[in-house]
């Protein structure tokens, strides 16, 4: 059946939200080399169509096989496309989340332009950031409405040395607790470093 | 910028690939040859008009648009005359996971192969029917997980960003002032990985 791997590509991403899959590098090329496959048949055919007859093309007998053949073609590349794009998508996800860098297991998972675009997008995203208003904009910071200005947290792993702005030293140890400002700590909280204490 | 998977189908949507490879039977109106290929059950390297086949949808919505159509479509069973008495009857009671995945998706496509217009009506029968059911199971989920096992993939949906709807509104309604929480990805990361430290060790 036509575009039956493009499809298992895209099941492999569906059954995991929210997770990148390894990229299945092996299957994406099977894609490719179907839909060359099928490009250059269809180009064979297509040549036989507009040859025999050239006012009522669709009366060709190949006329069938042909419209097949491209909607074939178009399928596999819409599933091509879609998959990587949405892995784009929750890599994108992932750097509002992770921030800049990447735990080791879910890089192994990435390939090496997705690697590449996840550096470029992390670059431009943080020359935005710098530009706008006169110090720049921490945008993964206050992403919920603040209540006061210092906050308590308790520390779940053995981070080591954490320098504040104001060039203090701390060094976090598991189940250490703190009494720090709010914006200092808030995206360490993201990451799963601190867990805020109420 | 940080949406979930828009519903809208778009060309990127995952959710209508798969709906659009689902299998619908349809029939040949014209000779294809070299696509015998199609057809598992024979050798024949031609495929003959008259034959009778379940191809996916997207080839078949294909096939069969435009002035000259290569194939005719017909409505997969779950959309046919008895299946559409049982959802007229209680839609609640059925367990549309079993129907199809993507119930809705599917039916929205091929409705279309019906003159009539039974089918749209049953799906907007069958949305409204069970929309209450949802809302309810939305708001009180702790009663019986496994009554979601019976919703398609659109009802899940639904159910889950309700749910979560429902519990925010929840812990702001107790506490207004909602804690920090690590993202929703590094939580899901971490509990994984403490299954692999688990298995590995």
């Amino acid at each position: 059946m036509f575009a039956e791997k493009a499809c298992n590509l895209i099941k492999e991403l569906s059954r995991c939200e929210e997770v990148l899959p390894p990229y299945h590098t092996e299957l994406v090329k099977e894609v490719c080399t179907e839909i060359k496959q099928l490009h250059e048949q269809n180009k064979e055919d297509g040549a036989i169509v507009a040859n025999e007859s050239s006012i009522a093309g669709y009366a060709n007998a190949l006329y069938p096989t042909l419209r097949i053949g491209s909607s074939a073609v178009k399928r596999n590349v819409r599933c091509l496309l879609a998959y990587h794009y949405n892995r784009l998508k929750t890599l994108r996800t992932m750097r509002w989340e992770f921030g800049s860098i990447l735990p080791q297991d879910i890089k192994t998972n990435l390939s090496s332009d997705e690697i590449e675009w996840f550096t470029k997008y992390s670059r431009s995203f943080a020359k935005y950031m710098t530009s706008i208003g006169e110090n720049g904009l921490n945008l993964c910071l206050d992403l919920r409405p603040p209540k006061s200005l210092y906050i308590e947290v308790k520390c779940l792993m053995d981070y080591g040395k954490f320098e504040l702005s104001d060039g203090t030293i701390l060094l976090l140890k598991k189940d250490s607790r703190h009494y720090l400002p709010r914006s200092e700590c808030e995206e360490l909280i993201t990451q799963g470093v601190f867990q805020h204490i109420v | 910028m940080l949406s979930t998977t828009s519903y809208q189908p778009n060309y990127f949507s995952i959710d209508d690939i798969l709906a659009t490879q689902e299998r619908t039977p349809c029939k040949f109106l014209q000779n294809a040859p070299r696509m015998g290929k199609l057809n598992p059950s024979t050798d024949e390297k031609d495929l003959k008009a008259g034959t009778e086949l379940e191809l996916p949808l997207w080839l078949v919505l294909d096939a069969s648009a435009g002035r000259q159509m290569i194939v005719a479509p017909e409505l997969p069973k779950i959309y046919r005359e008895a299946y559409r008495e049982i959802l007229k009857a209680d839609a609640t009671a059925v367990d549309l996971h079993k129907f199809n995945l993507y119930f809705y998706e599917l039916g929205s496509y091929v409705k279309y192969f019906d003159r009539r217009e039974d089918v749209h009506n049953i799906l907007l029968h069958t949305f409204i029917t069970r929309f209450r059911f949802i809302m309810d199971l939305a708001n009180n989920a702790d009663s019986d997980p496994t009554v979601q096992n019976r919703l398609d993939m659109l009802e899940r949906r639904l159910f889950k960003s309700g749910h979560i709807a429902r519990t925010k509104l929840n812990t702001w309604l107790l506490d207004s002032g909602a804690p920090l929480k690590a993202a929703n990805m590094v939580t899901n990361h971490r509990k994984r990985k403490r299954v692999d430290d688990d298995l590995f060790a």
